[in-house]
């Protein structure tokens, strides 16, 4: 018999509950469960950031967590940034600066980024390089991403 | 799925953890995750119990005892990362820190977890190799105290029984005025060193070096402290020729060979990353003594 858990989590804001097979991976969670398929998986296991999502407000690999292990806590993921609609600084910066080729890194890397930001509001370029040592691009060659990721930095600055 | 089924335990004390790992056969601790998740993901771990640590409270911990750094199991990578007190008291540890996988891993990761799992390349484990650090497992039969030395018995392979759990780790403080160092070498950031080196170096009044320690990884299955380099560093100079003759030994040493990295290149990493730690570490023990 599968071992099954019921469990209610907050996922950008509404919370949800299930009954989940205690397996379930909190990747899988979102995208199979709630239908949130913003949250990318690409290696599912721990290597390319695709599936990073914010945890109880710091970043995790959604892939390496388990469902059941969110029972009662506040996820965060790529979905909610575009508050009405609009695209946030952050994302409006990758697209003004190319940030971004297939996207199928992009709300890993956007995810990441925001926690980053809030930590490192003004950040040098070595410092936003290794902010994203965790999330691996096929396509950009990262350039793009870390001009985006600074002149969002300082639209944020701005109160933008 | 990715994992295979197993039943999951999510213990709330250290007691009901060891009633658990007592009872079930085949069971795996979970810690941060980012080691066991993705062995299971592949199925290369397949517990038929998951006794779950991360509601464990007073296994997360970072106490300060005499010169010693106590660090509960469950502690995550990234509140030693950004605990002021560590990079004050204990830098070394901080440095070690930067190389640990990235934001996200180190976010979940723990302490206790990366002991545990015990990669040959681990930087925690490096430190707790050069620190000379105590483990604290706990089981149904009580608790016991293991030295570093004792704990590393194979590859990938603690001296944890199956009903034991490891609940902390008591790291004796490198004494004033010392320098230290942690440098190594991986093909990207955060990826595991091909090796790594670390290295602590007092000096006496008269400015010759008093004492050195240096932990070698990704030479054998666990860090090596390479006693008769460290004693040969004793009463000399510090300083470029002292540094060359210690890094020569330490490229001598006997060095794992695997698909990817040869006994030579691993070698001539030991060589140059002994010598690199050493002089940082001998810069550092000179400007605590100056300043
Ligand atoms: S899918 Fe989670 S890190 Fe790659
Ligand atoms: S945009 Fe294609 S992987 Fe990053």
């Amino acid at each position: 018999m599968a071992d099954t858990r019921n469990i209610t989590v907050t996922v950008n804001g509404e919370a949800h509950s299930r009954e989940v097979e205690t397996r379930l991976t909190l990747a899988d969670f979102l995208r199979h469960e709630l239908n949130l398929t913003g949250t990318h998986v690409g290696c599912e296991h721990g290597v390319c950031g695709a599936c990073t999502v914010l945890v109880g407000g710091t970043s995790a690999r959604a892939c390496l967590m388990l469902a059941v292990q969110c029972e009662g806590q506040e996820v965060v993921t790529v979905e909610s940034l575009a508050a009405g609609g609009k695209l946030n600084p952050l994302q409006q910066a990758f697209q003004d600066h190319h940030g971004l080729q297939c996207g199928f890194c992009t709300p890993g890397i956007l995810m990441t980024l925001t926690e980053f930001l809030r930590e490192y509001p003004d950040p040098s370029e070595a410092e936003v390089r290794t902010a994203l040592t965790g999330n691996l691009c096929r396509c950009t060659g990262y350039q793009a991403i870390v001009a985006a990721t600074l002149d969002a930095a300082k639209r944020m600055r701005g109160g933008a | 799925m990715k994992p295979a089924p197993f039943t999951y335990h999510d213990p709330r004390t250290v007691a009901e953890a060891c009633d658990l790992l007592a009872t079930h056969e085949n069971a795996r601790v979970l810690a941060g995750g980012q080691s066991l998740m993705p062995m299971m993901n592949f199925r290369v771990a397949m517990p038929d119990h998951l006794v779950d640590l991360n509601r464990v409270g007073e296994l997360s911990y970072l106490r300060w005892e005499g010169e010693a750094l106590c660090v509960g199991a469950m502690t995550r990578q990234r509140d030693l990362e950004f605990s002021p007190d560590v990079g004050r008291r204990c830098p070394l540890l901080r440095e070690a820190l930067a190389h640990v996988g990235h934001r996200q891993t180190r976010n979940r990761g723990t302490f206790g977890g990366s002991l545990c799992h015990l990669d040959p390349s681990a930087e925690l484990v490096n430190v707790t190799a050069l620190l000379g650090g105590t483990l604290h497992a706990a089981s149904k039969r009580g608790t016991r105290d293991i030295a570093f030395a004792d704990f590393a018995v194979g590859y990938m392979t603690t001296s944890l029984e199956p009903h034991e759990l490891l609940a902390g780790v008591t790291l004796p403080l490198p004494g004033d005025g010392r320098g230290h160092a942690f440098v190594e070498f991986a093909r990207r950031h955060g990826d595991f060193a091909i090796v790594a080196c670390s290295a602590l170096i007092g000096f006496d009044r008269g400015g010759r070096i008093a004492d050195a320690a240096i932990a070698l990884s990704g030479l054998a299955h666990a860090p090596v402290r390479p006693a008769a380099i460290e004693k040969s560093l004793r009463g000399e100079q510090p300083g470029a020729a002292a540094f060359k003759a210690a890094a020569a030994e330490a490229g001598k040493l006997d060095a794992m060979a695997d698909a990817y990295v040869t006994t030579t290149y691993r070698q001539h990493l030991a060589r140059v990353l002994t010598y690199r730690a050493l002089e940082l570490a001998s810069a550092r023990a000179g400007e605590r003594a100056n300043g």
